[in-house]
C-alpha cells in the first residue's frame, strides 16, 4: 500500500490532489463528488472582492435607493428580506462545506483592497476555513511603481491578514516577479504558510467585430504544467513554504512530475470541469499504478525527488532553454576532449 | 403598553387588512399600489393572518379581474380583501353590486383619488369613492394615519357582524403616503375584534358541492323589486352594527368613534361637516378659533353609507345656526355635492317633522386633485358662514374669476396648533435620497422620543432630474396639520442641491430665527458671497443661522460616492436640536445597520464613517454685518432658468412657466383651459439643464450616420442639412461640414447638434455612436463633455441650428437611418428617465409620420412624459402640423384609437362624398384625384394637402350650398395615420381584450407597445411581459412562467402585420419596421423592447442590453408581413440570428434577474435552465415559420 499522504501547510492531506477553485464547489453535490472521488482537500471558488462591491453598488442604487422623485414610483424591485449578499452565500457554503465534508476546506479570496483582504479573510476564518488561499493577482500597470512597490502590496496585505488570522494563509502568485525565489523568502518571513504557482487569469481579449475589450477565460492545456514543474522545482529545498501546483495538470503525467519537482499538493480544475470528479479518481488510481510500478512506497518519497537542488545537473532547470540547446555541442565534464 | 409605529396610511390599512383576509387579489395603481405591495412582501416573508395562515396574494390583469376573483374567493368562502383607487374603483363597481346584493361581508381599502375626466389626476379626492355611493357598500371615511389603521379593522369587524360590504377610505396622498407616528393596534386588539362566529357564518354561506345551492339567478319583473328590498333590513341595522365595532374597539384601545363625530364649541353656532383628511385641519383650526371665543365646531362624518341621518343630527349642537357642508368632488350640474345634498336633506326631513329648526346650510368644494386645504380656508369658510347671504355654493382654496364662487382666504393665517410645532422643509433631487432619509428622521424621531411627528413629500411630474420636497413636522400633541409647512413656519430649511439656490424660492418656508443648511461646495467663510442677493437679504431679514457642509466631498471622503442622504441627515440632526445630538447619532447608525447590515457590512461601516466625518465639515457661516435688508431692496426672483430670449407666447408665459415654476397654486380659474385641451410644443420652454455632461460632436471622424440622434431619448441631439451659405453668419463654435451623402446637392453642409439645456446627460449617443479615431479607440464622433463650461455657446449654437431653414423632407431618404435623422422630431425634451429606452421608438415614428399622426395613448409612462403638465413634448413642425395626442384611460386604448380611425374613414368618406357632389363646383378633375388619391407615401400625402388648400380656396368664395359642410370636413380628405400607444401593463394586461379586438378587425391602425416587461410607471409589478425568472412586484421569488408572446398571437390571425423589434439592437429593421406599420393598410402591432430603470442597471447601457436580448435570443426580431403571403411569398421574417450567446450573460447583467440569485439561488438556477430552453424553443419555432416549416397563417390582406 502507498502511502499517498502529504502535509500542506500543517494540514495532513490523505494525497495531494487537490481541486482548486472553481465552480465545482459552488455546488454542495459536486463538492461531495470531488471528496467522494478522493480529494484530499478542496479549495473553494474565489470570492472576488470586485464581485462583492458591484453587488453593493446594485443594491445600493436599485433596491435601497431607486426612487426617481416621481410621485407613483418610489422604488421598483421588491425587496422582501430574502437578500443574502454574495460575502453571506459564500460564508454560509463554507460552513455547509465544513459540516458535511471530511477533508480539509480553503477559503480562496480575491481582493482588491487592504480592508477588502483583512474583513473579508476574518470572515473566512470565522465560517471555519481551514485555510485562506490569498488569490493575489495585481496587473502592475503604474510606471511609477517599481517592483519593490509592487511586491511590498503583498507583503503588507500579508502582514495585515496574518495579524488578523490565525489560520494559515497560502498565497496563490503569478509568475510575473523579477525574482520569484527572493520574494517567496519575503513571504515566508511576513508568516505565509504556503505558496500556490501560478494563477491562471482571465485575459482581456480584442473582439475585432466591435472593437471592444472582453474577457477571456480559457481552460488550461497539460503543457501550462511546465512552468510549474520549473518554478516548483527550484524553489524545492530553498524555502519553508509548502508549494502547491496549480494550472494544466490534466493527467497523472502532470501531477507525477509536478511532485517530482517538489510540489506539497496538485491542483486540478481544468481537468475536472471537462471530466467530472471521476477524473480525480481516475489520476490518483494512474498515478498510483505509476509510482507502485517503479517500487515507490510513498509521495514523500517521491515529492522533490527532481527538484532542482537534487538534479544531478541543476541547470537544467534555471537555463532558458535556447542556452541549453548550445550546451549540446558541449562535451560532457569526464570526458577528454 | 402601547407601541408605537411610524408609517403612512398605506401601511397602516394593510396591516389590518392583511390580518383579517386570506385571499388578497390586486391590481396596481397610484396611490393605492404600496397596500397590495405590502401584503406581497408579508406574505412573502410568510407572516401569518389572525389565524395562522398566510393569506394568498394574486396579481391580476386588471382591478376588474381582482374584482372578479374577490368575488369568486367570497362566495366559496374565504375572507378577501383587495387596494385600490381612482379609475380601478370604477372597475370594481359591477362586482361590488354584486358583492352588496350578494350581502357578501368584504372590505375594500381606497386611497381616495381623482378621477380622469378633463384631465388624469393622480392626487387625492373623493369623486371616485362619491361614484360607489350607490353600490350597495357601506362608506367608512377615515381622516388620519391612525385612523386608516383603525378603521380598517373596525370596518372588518363590521361587515362581518352585518354582511353589508364596507369601502374604507382615506385621502389618496395626503393620508396614504403620509408618514406618521401612530398607536399601533396588536395584534390581540385584532383578535377581539374579528368574531369566529361571524367568520363560520360566512363559511357557512360558502357554495358548496356538499351542501349546494345557487346564486347570482336571473330574476324576472315578478320578483326582482321584491328581492332588491329584502335587503332593507341589513342596512337599517348596520349603522348601529358599526357603531358597536367602533365601541368594541373603544373598550379595547380607549380610542373612541362615532358615526359622526363632533368637536368644537358645545354652544358652536357654526359647524363645518366634511369628511377625509381635511377635518384633521378643521378639527385644528376650530380649536384655534374657539380659544378665541368663536362658537364654532366641526362634525366629522365617519359612516357615510348607510348614511344614518339621526345619528347626524344628533351629533349637531342643538345652538347651531348655519352649517357648511365640504365635499372634496364635484357633480358638475347637480345643485349640490353629495354630502350636501344629504346633510341638507337629513336637516330638511328633521325641520319638516319638527324636530329641529332649519339651519341655513351651504355647500362648498375643496382639495379637488389633492388641492391644498389649510387653517386660512377653514377660516373663511366660517366667515362666509357669518354672512347674512353667505354663497349657497362656493370653492375655496382656488381664485375663480370665472363663476366667481369661490372664497377668499387668508394666507397668512396660522394656527395655534402649527405655531407649537417644529416644522422642517427639505429640498432635494429625487435621486438623492432625501426622502427616504426624512422618512427614516420621522421614524428616529417617533420611536426616539415622546413626540409626534409627520412627513409629506411633493414629488416632482418627471422622472429625469426630479426635485421633492420634504414637509417634516414634529410636536408633543397629535399632529393635525393636513397640508403643506407654510411659508414663514420652518424651523428648518435645508437645500440638498447646490443649484437650487439660483432655481427656487427655498427660503419662503423659512420661520424667522430659523435654521438654513446648504450643501455647497463653497466654504463657510465665503459661501455668504456665492449665494444670490435677495437669499441674503431673506437670510438677513429673518435672522436666520447658515450652516454649511460640503457633502458631496464628505461622500466622496467617506467612500460613499455621491450617496448623501445620510451625511444630509446627520447635518439636520446635529443642529435641529430635535434630538439630543449624541442620541440622534446613534440612532442613525442604528438605522443604517437596518438598511445595510444584511446586506453590507462595509457600506454601513462606510455610512458610520460618513456619519461621523460630517460633524467635523458641518460649518455655520458667519454672515457679514451688512445691516438689516429688506426683501423689498432686492430684485425678483429668478426662478427655474434663464428665461428664453426669444418671445414666449401668451399661453406659455401665462399658464405654462408660472406651473413650472410652482406657482400654479396662484393661477385663477380664467386661465385654465375648459375641456382639458393644451398647446402642444410647450416642454422646450423648460430648459431643465439636468445633464452634467452633454455630447460634443467631433466633425471630423464623424460618419453621418445618425445613430446618436436615433437613440436619443429626449431629442436633444438632431441633425440638419443646409447649404454652407445658410451658415456664414453662425455662431464662431458652430460646428458643420460638408455633408457626405451623394443623395445631396454639392455645397450642403450638415451639422449634428446639441440642445445643452434639455439633454439629460445619459450618455446614450456616446454608446450607439460606431466611429472611433483610428488611433484613439476612447475618442468617438461624439464624446461627453461637462456641460456648464459648454452650455452658454451650445445654447446660441443650437437656438441657430433651430432656425436655420428646414431641409426638403422628400429630398431626404427616409428609409435609411441617416437620411431619416434628418427629419426633424416632433416629440422633444420629455420629463422621461435619462436613457429611457421608450421614447426613441416615440420620437422616430413622428420624425417620420408626425405631420399627419392622431395618437390614442394608453396611461402609463408615456401619457406622464407625453402629457403632463407643466409642457407638452409633443410638437409641431414648421407648417405648424404635428401629432394630436390623447390619454382616454388604461383599460381602453385599442378602443380608443380604433375610434380616432373610424372617425377619420368615416369624415374622409363624407367629405369625398361631398366633393362628387360639389364636383363641377370644384372642378371634376380636381375632385377626381381628391377621391381617387393614393395617399399610402407621403408624397401622395402631400398632393392631396395640396389639393386641400385649392379646394377650400374653390369653397371659400363658393355660393353652392354643400360649400360650407365641405368646409368644415375638408381637411379629412387628408388621410391620417393613428398610433395606439401603450405599455405592456396596457397591452398583455389590462387592455388585452380590447387590444385583441382592434386586431381582429381589418382597420387601419399602427399599435406600438412599448413593452418594458414590467408596469414601470407604478414601480415594477409584475406583468405578462415580464419574463421567466425575473424579480419583480408580485413575484419576489422570480417568475415563474414564461413572457406571453404578444407578437406571435398576434400574427396568428393573418391578417395583422406584426413586428418584434429593438432598435439597440438593429436599428435599421426598426426604422423599416416603422414604414412596413405604416404602409400597411390593416392593423400593424409593433412589439418594441423597452429597457427601463426598473430591469436594475444603468441606462448607459441601454442598447447595449437590447443587443444582448437579441443574441441571448430573450428578444429574436421578427416581421410578419400579411402582403407577403397576399403575394405567396412567406409572411414571417426572422430578422435576428440564431443566438450566439447564452441567455444568462443578458440576465447577469440586470438587477432584476441577478438578485434572485442572492434571495433564491435556486429558483434562480432553476429559471435560468427553464429560460435557456424556452428562447432556444422559440427561436426555433420562429425558425420553422421562417423556413416555412409550420403552419403560417395564410389569410393575407
Amino acid at each position: 500500500m502507498i502511502d499517498l499522504s502529504t502535509d500542506y501547510v500543517g494540514l495532513k492531506l490523505k494525497n495531494p490532489l487537490v481541486p482548486s477553485a472553481s465552480p465545482l464547489s459552488k455546488n454542495l453535490d459536486s463538492a461531495l463528488r470531488l471528496e467522494d472521488a478522493g480529494a484530499g482537500a478542496l479549495v473553494m471558488y474565489s470570492l472576488f472582492e470586485e464581485e462583492l462591491r458591484a453587488e453593493e453598488a446594485m443594491t445600493d442604487r436599485f433596491l435601497l435607493h431607486a426612487d426617481l422623485g416621481h410621485g407613483e414610483a418610489d422604488g421598483f424591485l421588491p425587496d422582501h428580506g430574502h437578500f443574502t449578499s454574495c460575502l453571506d452565500q459564500y460564508l454560509d457554503h463554507l460552513r455547509q462545506l465544513k459540516q458535511r465534508l471530511e477533508i480539509p476546506v480553503i477559503a480562496s479570496l480575491n481582493g482588491v483592497s487592504l480592508s477588502g483582504w483583512v474583513e473579508l479573510g476574518k470572515e473566512m476564518q470565522q465560517a471555519g476555513a481551514d485555510a485562506l488561499e490569498l488569490n493575489v493577482y495585481h496587473v502592475a500597470a503604474d510606471a511609477a511603481q517599481s517592483g519593490d512597490v509592487v511586491e511590498a502590496r503583498y507583503l503588507t496585505l500579508l502582514e495585515e491578514l496574518r495579524g488578523s488570522v490565525n489560520v494559515p494563509i497560502i498565497m496563490k502568485l503569478s509568475p510575473y516577479f523579477s525574482s520569484l525565489p527572493h520574494f517567496v523568502k519575503q513571504l515566508e518571513q511576513a508568516g505565509a504558510r504556503g505558496i500556490a504557482l501560478f494563477n491562471r487569469f482571465m485575459q482581456p481579449d480584442i473582439d475585432l467585430d466591435s472593437l471592444r475589450m472582453v474577457d477571456q477565460l480559457h481552460l488550461s492545456y497539460p503543457d501550462e504544467a511546465l512552468l510549474r514543474m520549473r518554478w516548483i522545482a527550484i524553489l524545492r529545498g530553498r524555502t519553508a513554504l509548502t508549494l502547491a501546483a496549480t494550472g494544466g495538470v490534466h493527467g497523472y503525467e502532470e501531477a507525477i512530475k509536478l511532485l517530482l519537482a517538489g510540489a506539497d499538493v496538485v491542483h486540478l480544475a481544468s481537468c475536472l470541469l471537462q471530466h467530472g470528479p471521476a477524473k480525480l479518481t481516475q489520476i490518483l488510481h494512474e498515478m498510483e499504478a505509476w509510482m507502485s510500478e517503479r517500487e515507490y512506497i510513498s509521495v514523500a518519497q517521491l515529492k522533490g525527488s527532481m527538484s532542482q537542488q537534487n538534479l544531478p545537473d541543476p541547470s537544467a532547470m534555471a537555463r532558458a532553454s535556447y542556452i541549453r540547446v548550445i550546451e549540446h555541442y558541449e562535451a560532457p565534464r569526464g570526458v577528454w576532449r | 403598553m402601547t407601541s408605537f409605529l411610524n408609517l403612512d396610511g398605506n401601511e397602516a390599512a394593510a396591516r389590518m387588512a392583511y390580518q383579517c383576509n386570506e385571499v388578497i387579489a390586486i391590481y396596481p395603481i397610484t396611490p393605492s399600489s404600496n397596500m397590495g405591495e405590502w401584503a406581497d412582501e408579508w406574505a412573502s416573508q410568510g407572516k401569518p393572518n389572525l389565524w395562522g395562515a398566510v393569506p394568498k396574494i394574486i396579481e391580476m390583469q386588471s382591478e376588474g379581474g381582482a374584482a372578479g376573483a374577490l368575488h369568486g374567493a367570497l362566495t366559496s368562502g374565504a375572507l378577501a380583501t383587495s387596494f385600490t383607487a381612482s379609475q380601478g374603483l370604477l372597475l370594481f363597481i359591477p362586482n361590488l353590486y354584486k358583492i352588496a346584493g350578494e350581502l357578501s361581508p368584504f372590505v375594500l381599502h381606497v386611497a381616495a383619488r381623482a378621477l380622469a375626466t378633463h384631465a388624469l389626476s393622480i392626487f387625492g379626492d373623493h369623486s371616485d369613492v362619491m361614484a360607489c355611493r350607490a353600490t350597495g357598500c357601506a362608506m367608512l371615511c377615515a381622516n388620519s394615519v391612525q385612523e386608516a389603521q383603525d378603521f380598517a379593522l373596525i370596518a372588518q369587524a363590521a361587515t362581518l357582524a352585518g354582511r353589508i360590504p364596507v369601502i374604507h377610505f382615506f385621502d389618496g396622498f395626503r393620508t396614504s403616503h403620509e408618514v406618521a407616528k401612530i398607536v399601533a393596534v396588536e395584534p390581540e386588539t385584532v383578535r377581539a375584534m374579528i368574531d369566529d362566529v361571524q367568520v363560520a357564518a360566512h363559511r357557512t354561506r360558502a357554495l358548496s358541492p356538499e351542501h349546494p345551492v345557487l346564486r347570482g339567478t336571473s330574476q324576472n319583473p315578478d320578483v326582482f323589486f321584491q328581492s332588491r328590498e329584502r335587503a332593507n333590513p341589513f342596512y337599517d341595522a348596520f349603522p348601529d352594527i358599526m357603531q358597536t365595532a367602533m365601541d368594541r374597539f373603544a373598550v379595547l384601545t380607549g380610542r373612541q368613534y362615532r358615526l359622526y363625530d363632533y368637536v368644537g364649541a358645545a354652544d358652536a353656532e357654526r359647524v363645518i361637516v366634511l369628511m377625509g383628511s381635511g377635518a384633521e385641519t378643521a378639527e385644528e383650526t376650530v380649536q384655534h378659533l374657539t380659544a378665541r371665543g368663536e362658537k364654532v365646531g366641526l362634525l366629522k362624518v365617519r359612516l357615510y353609507r348607510p348614511f344614518a341621518a339621526d345619528a347626524l343630527l344628533a351629533a349637531l349642537p342643538e345652538s347651531v345656526k348655519a352649517i357648511a357642508v365640504l365635499d372634496r368632488c364635484k357633480e358638475p350640474g347637480a345643485d349640490g355635492e353629495p354630502l350636501y345634498k344629504d346633510v341638507i336633506t337629513a336637516l330638511a326631513q328633521a325641520a319638516a317633522d319638527g324636530l329641529c329648526a332649519m339651519p341655513k346650510v351651504i355647500g362648498g368644494r375643496y382639495g379637488l386633485g389633492s388641492k391644498e386645504f389649510t387653517p386660512g380656508m377653514v377660516a373663511a369658510v366660517f366667515a362666509e358662514l357669518t354672512r347674512e347671504r353667505p354663497k349657497r355654493q362656493f370653492s375655496i382654496g382656488i381664485r375663480d374669476d370665472v363663476t366667481h364662487l369661490s372664497l377668499d382666504w387668508d394666507a397668512a393665517f396660522r394656527s395655534d396648533a402649527a405655531r407649537g410645532l417644529q416644522q422642517a422643509v427639505f429640498w432635494g433631487l429625487g435621486a438623492d435620497g432625501t426622502v427616504s432619509a426624512n422618512k427614516n428622521s420621522i421614524k428616529i424621531v417617533g420611536e426616539a422620543t415622546d413626540l409626534q411627528a409627520q412627513g409629506y413629500f411633493v414629488y416632482d411630474s418627471k422622472k429625469s432630474g426630479a426635485v421633492t420636497v420634504s414637509h417634516l413636522r414634529f410636536g408633543p400633541a397629535a399632529i393635525r396639520s393636513t397640508y403643506l409647512v407654510e411659508e414663514g413656519m420652518a424651523g428648518f430649511v435645508a437645500c440638498h442641491q447646490t443649484v437650487f439656490v439660483e432655481r427656487y424660492d427655498l427660503l419662503a418656508h423659512a420661520a424667522p430665527g430659523g435654521v438654513f443648511l446648504l450643501n455647497t461646495p463653497s466654504p463657510a467663510e465665503s459661501v455668504w458671497g456665492s449665494l444670490p442677493e435677495k437669499m441674503r437679504a431673506q437670510i438677513v431679514d429673518k435672522g436666520l443661522q447658515l450652516w454649511v457642509i460640503d457633502a458631496y466631498a464628505v461622500a466622496a471622503e467617506a467612500g460613499m460616492g455621491r450617496r448623501i442622504n445620510t451625511i444630509m441627515q446627520t447635518c439636520f440632526f446635529a443642529i435641529s436640536g430635535i434630538l439630543p445630538k449624541d442620541q440622534a447619532i446613534a440612532a442613525i447608525k442604528k438605522a443604517v445597520d437596518k438598511t445595510y447590515g444584511k446586506k453590507s457590512k462595509r457600506l454601513a461601516d462606510l455610512n458610520y464613517g460618513a456619519i461621523d466625518k460630517t460633524l467635523e465639515h458641518l460649518h455655520q457661516a458667519v454672515i457679514p454685518d451688512v445691516g438689516r435688508q429688506s426683501l423689498a431692496d432686492s430684485g425678483g426672483w429668478v426662478v427655474g432658468k434663464v428665461l428664453p430670449t426669444y418671445d414666449l407666447p401668451a399661453f406659455v408665459r401665462d399658464v405654462t412657466l408660472p406651473i413650472y415654476h410652482g406657482n400654479g397654486d396662484a393661477l385663477p380659474v380664467s386661465l385654465m383651459s375648459i375641456d382639458g385641451t393644451f398647446p402642444v410644443g410647450t416642454a422646450q420652454y423648460e430648459k431643465r439643464n439636468i445633464a452634467l455632461e452633454i455630447p460634443v460632436w467631433e466633425a471630423d471622424i464623424c460618419t453621418q450616420c445618425g445613430k446618436c440622434v436615433f437613440v436619443c431619448p429626449h431629442s436633444a441631439i438632431r441633425a440638419r442639412v443646409f447649404s454652407a451659405e445658410a451658415v456664414s453668419n453662425a455662431p464662431p463654435t458652430f460646428k458643420h461640414v460638408p455633408a457626405k451623402s451623394k443623395d445631396f446637392p454639392a455645397g450642403t453642409h450638415m451639422s449634428y447638434q446639441v440642445a445643452p439645456e434639455d439633454c439629460t446627460g445619459c450618455g446614450d449617443c456616446v454608446e450607439a455612436c460606431p466611429i472611433h479615431d483610428k488611433s484613439n479607440l476612447s475618442r468617438r464622433a461624439v464624446n461627453m463633455a461637462e456641460q456648464a463650461p459648454l452650455r452658454e455657446a451650445e445654447r446660441d449654437n443650437y437656438a441657430f441650428f433651430l432656425a436655420l431653414p428646414e431641409f426638403d423632407r422628400s429630398a431626404v431618404k427616409h428609409t435609411t437611418i441617416p437620411g431619416s435623422m434628418l427629419l426633424d422630431p416632433l416629440f422633444e425634451y420629455s420629463g422621461a428617465c435619462a436613457g429611457c429606452g421608450e421614447t426613441p421608438y416615440i420620437r422616430l415614428a413622428t420624425q417620420l409620420f408626425g405631420d399627419r399622426m392622431l395618437i390614442a395613448n394608453a396611461t402609463g409612462c408615456s401619457s406622464i412624459y407625453g402629457g403632463n403638465l407643466p409642457t407638452t413634448p409633443y410638437t409641431v413642425n414648421g407648417a405648424g402640423r404635428g401629432p394630436a395626442w390623447s390619454n382616454s384611460l388604461f383599460e381602453d386604448n385599442a378602443e380608443f384609437g380604433l375610434g380616432m380611425r373610424l372617425a377619420a374613414d368615416q369624415l374622409m368618406i363624407y367629405a369625398k362624398q361631398l366633393v362628387k357632389e360639389l364636383a363641377s363646383e370644384v372642378g371634376g378633375d380636381l375632385a377626381n384625384a381628391m377621391v381617387e388619391a393614393d395617399q399610402r407615401e407621403e408624397a401622395g400625402l402631400y398632393e392631396q394637402r395640396r389639393r386641400v388648400t385649392l379646394l377650400l380656396e374653390k369653397l371659400v368664395v363658393s355660393q353652392h350650398p354643400r360649400a360650407k359642410e365641405l368646409i368644415s370636413v375638408a381637411e379629412w380628405l387628408i388621410r391620417r395615420s393613428v398610433w395606439i400607444i401603450g405599455g405592456d401593463g396596457w397591452a398583455y394586461d389590462i387592455g388585452y381584450g380590447g387590444l385583441d379586438h382592434v386586431l381582429a378587425l381589418p382597420y387601419d391602425v399602427n399599435i406600438l407597445v412599448l413593452d418594458t416587461e414590467v408596469y414601470s410607471n407604478t414601480g415594477g409589478q409584475t406583468s405578462k411581459a415580464t419574463p421567466i425568472g425575473a424579480v419583480a412586484k408580485f413575484s419576489a421569488g422570480g417568475k415563474a412562467t414564461a413572457k406571453k408572446d404578444l407578437g406571435k398571437l398576434a400574427s396568428d390571425y393573418g391578417h395583422v402585420y406584426v413586428a418584434n423589434i429593438a432598435y439597440g439592437a438593429k436599428d435599421t429593421q426598426t426604422l423599416r419596421v416603422f414604414h412596413e406599420a405604416e404602409s400597411y393598410d390593416g392593423p400593424s402591432l409593433i412589439v418594441a423592447y423597452s429597457p427601463c430603470i426598473a430591469h436594475g442597471f444603468d441606462m448607459l447601457y441601454n442598447q447595449r442590453q437590447q443587443d444582448m436580448a437579441v443574441k441571448t435570443g430573450h428578444w429574436p426580431l421578427f416581421r410578419y408581413d400579411p402582403r407577403m403571403a397576399a403575394s405567396g411569398g412567406n409572411p414571417f421574417k426572422l430578422d435576428s440570428a440564431v443566438p450566439s450567446l447564452p441567455i444568462k450573460d443578458f440576465m447577469a447583467n440586470e438587477t432584476r434577474f441577478a438578485m434572485l440569485q442572492r434571495s433564491h439561488p435556486e429558483a434562480a438556477q432553476h429559471f435560468l435552465e427553464l429560460a435557456q430552453k424556452q428562447a432556444e424553443q422559440r427561436f426555433k419555432t420562429y425558425q420553422e415559420l421562417a423556413q416555412g416549416h409550420a403552419d403560417v397563417p395564410k389569410t393575407g390582406a
